[in-house]
């Protein structure tokens, strides 16, 4: 009988059926743009050193505010200093902060959400703190709190991520809602595995794709939110060059200068944007069903 | 009725947990609260003087209960900076920063629900991609970015509008709109993107159901069909524009610093680099308060869009 039935099964055709080419990138275009656009302004950020064309803070009386040139490709600002160096520079903090907001809050937020979502007792207590602070808006949150500290990267950091929280317990106690009754969950609970190793080895392997998404949302948020600290004059310290901080000096030369605010916000911009392009790129590939929530 | 008083009743823990954190902020501090206010001039002697004063020596939860007991009764405590009356100087600033506010949220209203709606129906078509290019893009350009832009714009280059500053209502209403036309619309821009892909997205979806084919079907045309749809989508764009309420809050701060206006967010600010911790308190205590007031109004009325809701 059996070899009656492999005579029926139909041999491999000659060309096997091939997507067209392209297929992956054009399918995942968001993703790849995102991807790429954030590579290339990490590299530049991490080539700063040998990139930037001067000291960042090499400051130059005789060639202030100068017009975008090929000594200066982004001109100069007030007092002369190389707006591309420090631009170049400046991404560093961006880069810092956007990745470690992310990483911080993400995994805050998981172990609080896990807490809310299969801990009976503290679920209402988690949720009600994280109701209390989603409704304090977020920058005057992180303004408040950098009032209370000495500015620096790691405060900034802290700031920032702070208010970011929230999110994150939420949509993983939304998640835990919904894996706890999963039966494979179930089922490790009835042959007597432990709370943790559940939550490590079952649960949380299932969360890791829209944590991601969220994660790389949080970043984008929190890069734009760095440099509205720094352009507020309460973040990053002013003499550290970070486009916050370069925009707010570019301020009061805006009739006369717009090149001082303008490349700085640029740069600023196409980051954020590629974040964001990354994460719908990675919802969309991760999980479609997620497209829906997020 | 019951379901008023309990919803309600639900603003108290969220507002309790807003106070508790914004007491503990100056204690939360490493270092000590005194020597924080008092600033970095201050002697050790203005130091021992300030804590007494201001009852920092006492047990924190005796602290925190006078405090809530001075908030009460409607007493948001004195500048340490100017030595007024915080209610006072919030009532000063406060005319700017609801007037952006309300503009604001009156154009998000006017442009989004109808842009959203479009692209909804036209699902697809090169306007639909447009709208959602548009509010990828409004969510990435930082909003200080957009107003100086436009400041560069429409102030400078074409001197069409004010550059800066804030004009009352008392000195004219002519004046009093051009000084907001630019922060309002520079704010509205990420709340439009936001409430057009909510409305996008939900309309969409909405568009799908059976009612709407039998109202195609019997003739209706395009607007009142859309009508229909947007009744039953109102919902979720109403819960929207509630959450969407701090990122408002948020982004005033900003904008009135960009355009040198003197409203809640520029004494925020100020407050900070004055180290003036009762005016800070004072501005978050106010935003959450707004914020879970609003929020508490859009869940109210929900019943107009939908009275099939039984509270």
């Amino acid at each position: 009988m059996s070899t009656a039935l492999s005579t029926t099964v139909p041999e491999a055709p000659d060309t096997p059926f091939v997507l067209p080419r392209w297929h992956w990138a054009r399918k995942h275009a968001t993703l790849i743009l995102g991807a790429l656009l954030l590579l290339a302004v990490a590299a530049l950020s991490i080539a700063a050193p040998w990139v930037a064309t001067a000291d960042p803070q090499d400051i130059d009386p005789l060639a202030r505010m100068q017009a975008p040139s090929a000594a200066h490709y982004f001109g100069t600002d007030a007092l002369g200093r190389d707006v591309f160096s420090r631009a170049v520079w400046g991404g560093r903090v961006s880069m810092i902060v956007g990745l470690w907001v992310g990483v911080l809050a993400t995994l805050l937020g998981v172990l609080l959400g896990l807490l809310a979502g299969f801990v009976r007792w503290a679920d209402s207590a988690v949720m009600r703190v994280m109701d209390g602070l989603m409704a304090i808006p977020g920058i005057l949150l992180a303004i408040a709190l950098m009032a209370v500290t000495r500015a620096s990267l790691t405060t900034v950091v802290v700031a920032i991520a702070v208010p970011e929280i929230p999110r994150v317990v939420r949509l993983v106690r939304s998640l835990s809602l919904t894996l706890r009754e999963q039966l494979y969950v179930e089922a490790a609970h009835a042959v007597g595995t432990r709370l943790p190793t559940i939550l490590l080895c079952h649960v949380l392997p299932n969360m890791v794709a829209p944590l991601i998404v969220q994660a790389t949302f949080v970043a984008a948020a929190a890069v734009l939110t760095e440099a509205a600290l720094s352009f507020l004059g309460v973040g990053i310290p002013a003499q550290t060059p970070s486009w916050g901080n370069m925009m707010a000096e570019g301020r009061n030369f805006v009739a006369v200068a717009f090149h001082i605010i303008l490349y700085p916000g640029l740069l600023l911009a196409s980051t954020v944007l590629a974040i964001n392009l990354l994460g719908d790129g990675l919802r969309d590939a991760l999980d479609p069903r997620l497209a829906r929530q997020l | 009725m019951g379901y008023l008083l309990r919803r309600l009743l639900s603003t108290v823990p969220v507002m309790a947990v807003v106070a508790v954190v914004v007491f503990l902020l100056i204690h939360l501090s490493p270092g000590d609260p005194a020597a924080l206010i008092a600033g970095d001039l201050a002697t050790g002697e203005d130091i021992d003087k300030l804590r007494v004063a201001l009852g920092l020596n006492q047990p924190l939860w005796q602290q925190f209960a006078l405090w809530l007991g001075r908030l009460a009764s409607g007493d948001l405590g004195t500048s340490i900076f100017t030595q007024v009356p915080v209610t006072q100087l919030l009532a000063q600033r406060l005319e700017p920063t609801a007037s952006i506010a309300a503009f604001t949220m009156l154009l998000t209203l006017l442009v989004a629900v109808p842009l959203g709606t479009l692209a909804a129906y036209r699902a697809g078509s090169w306007i639909d991609r447009a709208v959602m290019l548009f509010a990828v893009l409004a969510f990435s350009v930082p909003v200080f970015m957009i107003g100086y832009l436009l400041v560069y714009t429409f102030a400078i280059q074409l001197a069409w509008l004010p550059v800066q500053g804030y004009s009352r209502f008392a000195d004219g209403i002519g004046a009093w709109l051009r000084s907001l036309v630019l922060p309002c619309i520079n704010l509205a821009l990420v709340y439009i993107a936001l409430v057009t892909r909510m409305t996008r997205a939900t309309v969409l979806e909405v568009l799908h159901e059976d009612y709407i084919r039998t109202a195609r079907a019997k003739g209706l045309g395009v607007l009142p069909v859309l009508g229909h749809a947007l009744r039953n989508a109102a919902i979720p764009i109403a819960t929207t524009i509630g959450v969407g309420i701090a990122l408002l809050i948020g982004g005033v701060v900003v904008t009135e610093t960009v355009f040198a206006i003197p409203g809640v967010g520029r004494l925020v600010i100020d407050s900070v680099q004055r180290h003036d911790y009762p005016v800070i308190q004072s501005v978050l205590l106010l935003s959450a308060g707004v914020y879970v007031l609003i929020n508490l109004l859009i869940d109210l009325s929900y019943r107009l869009f939908d009275p099939r809701i039984q509270y």
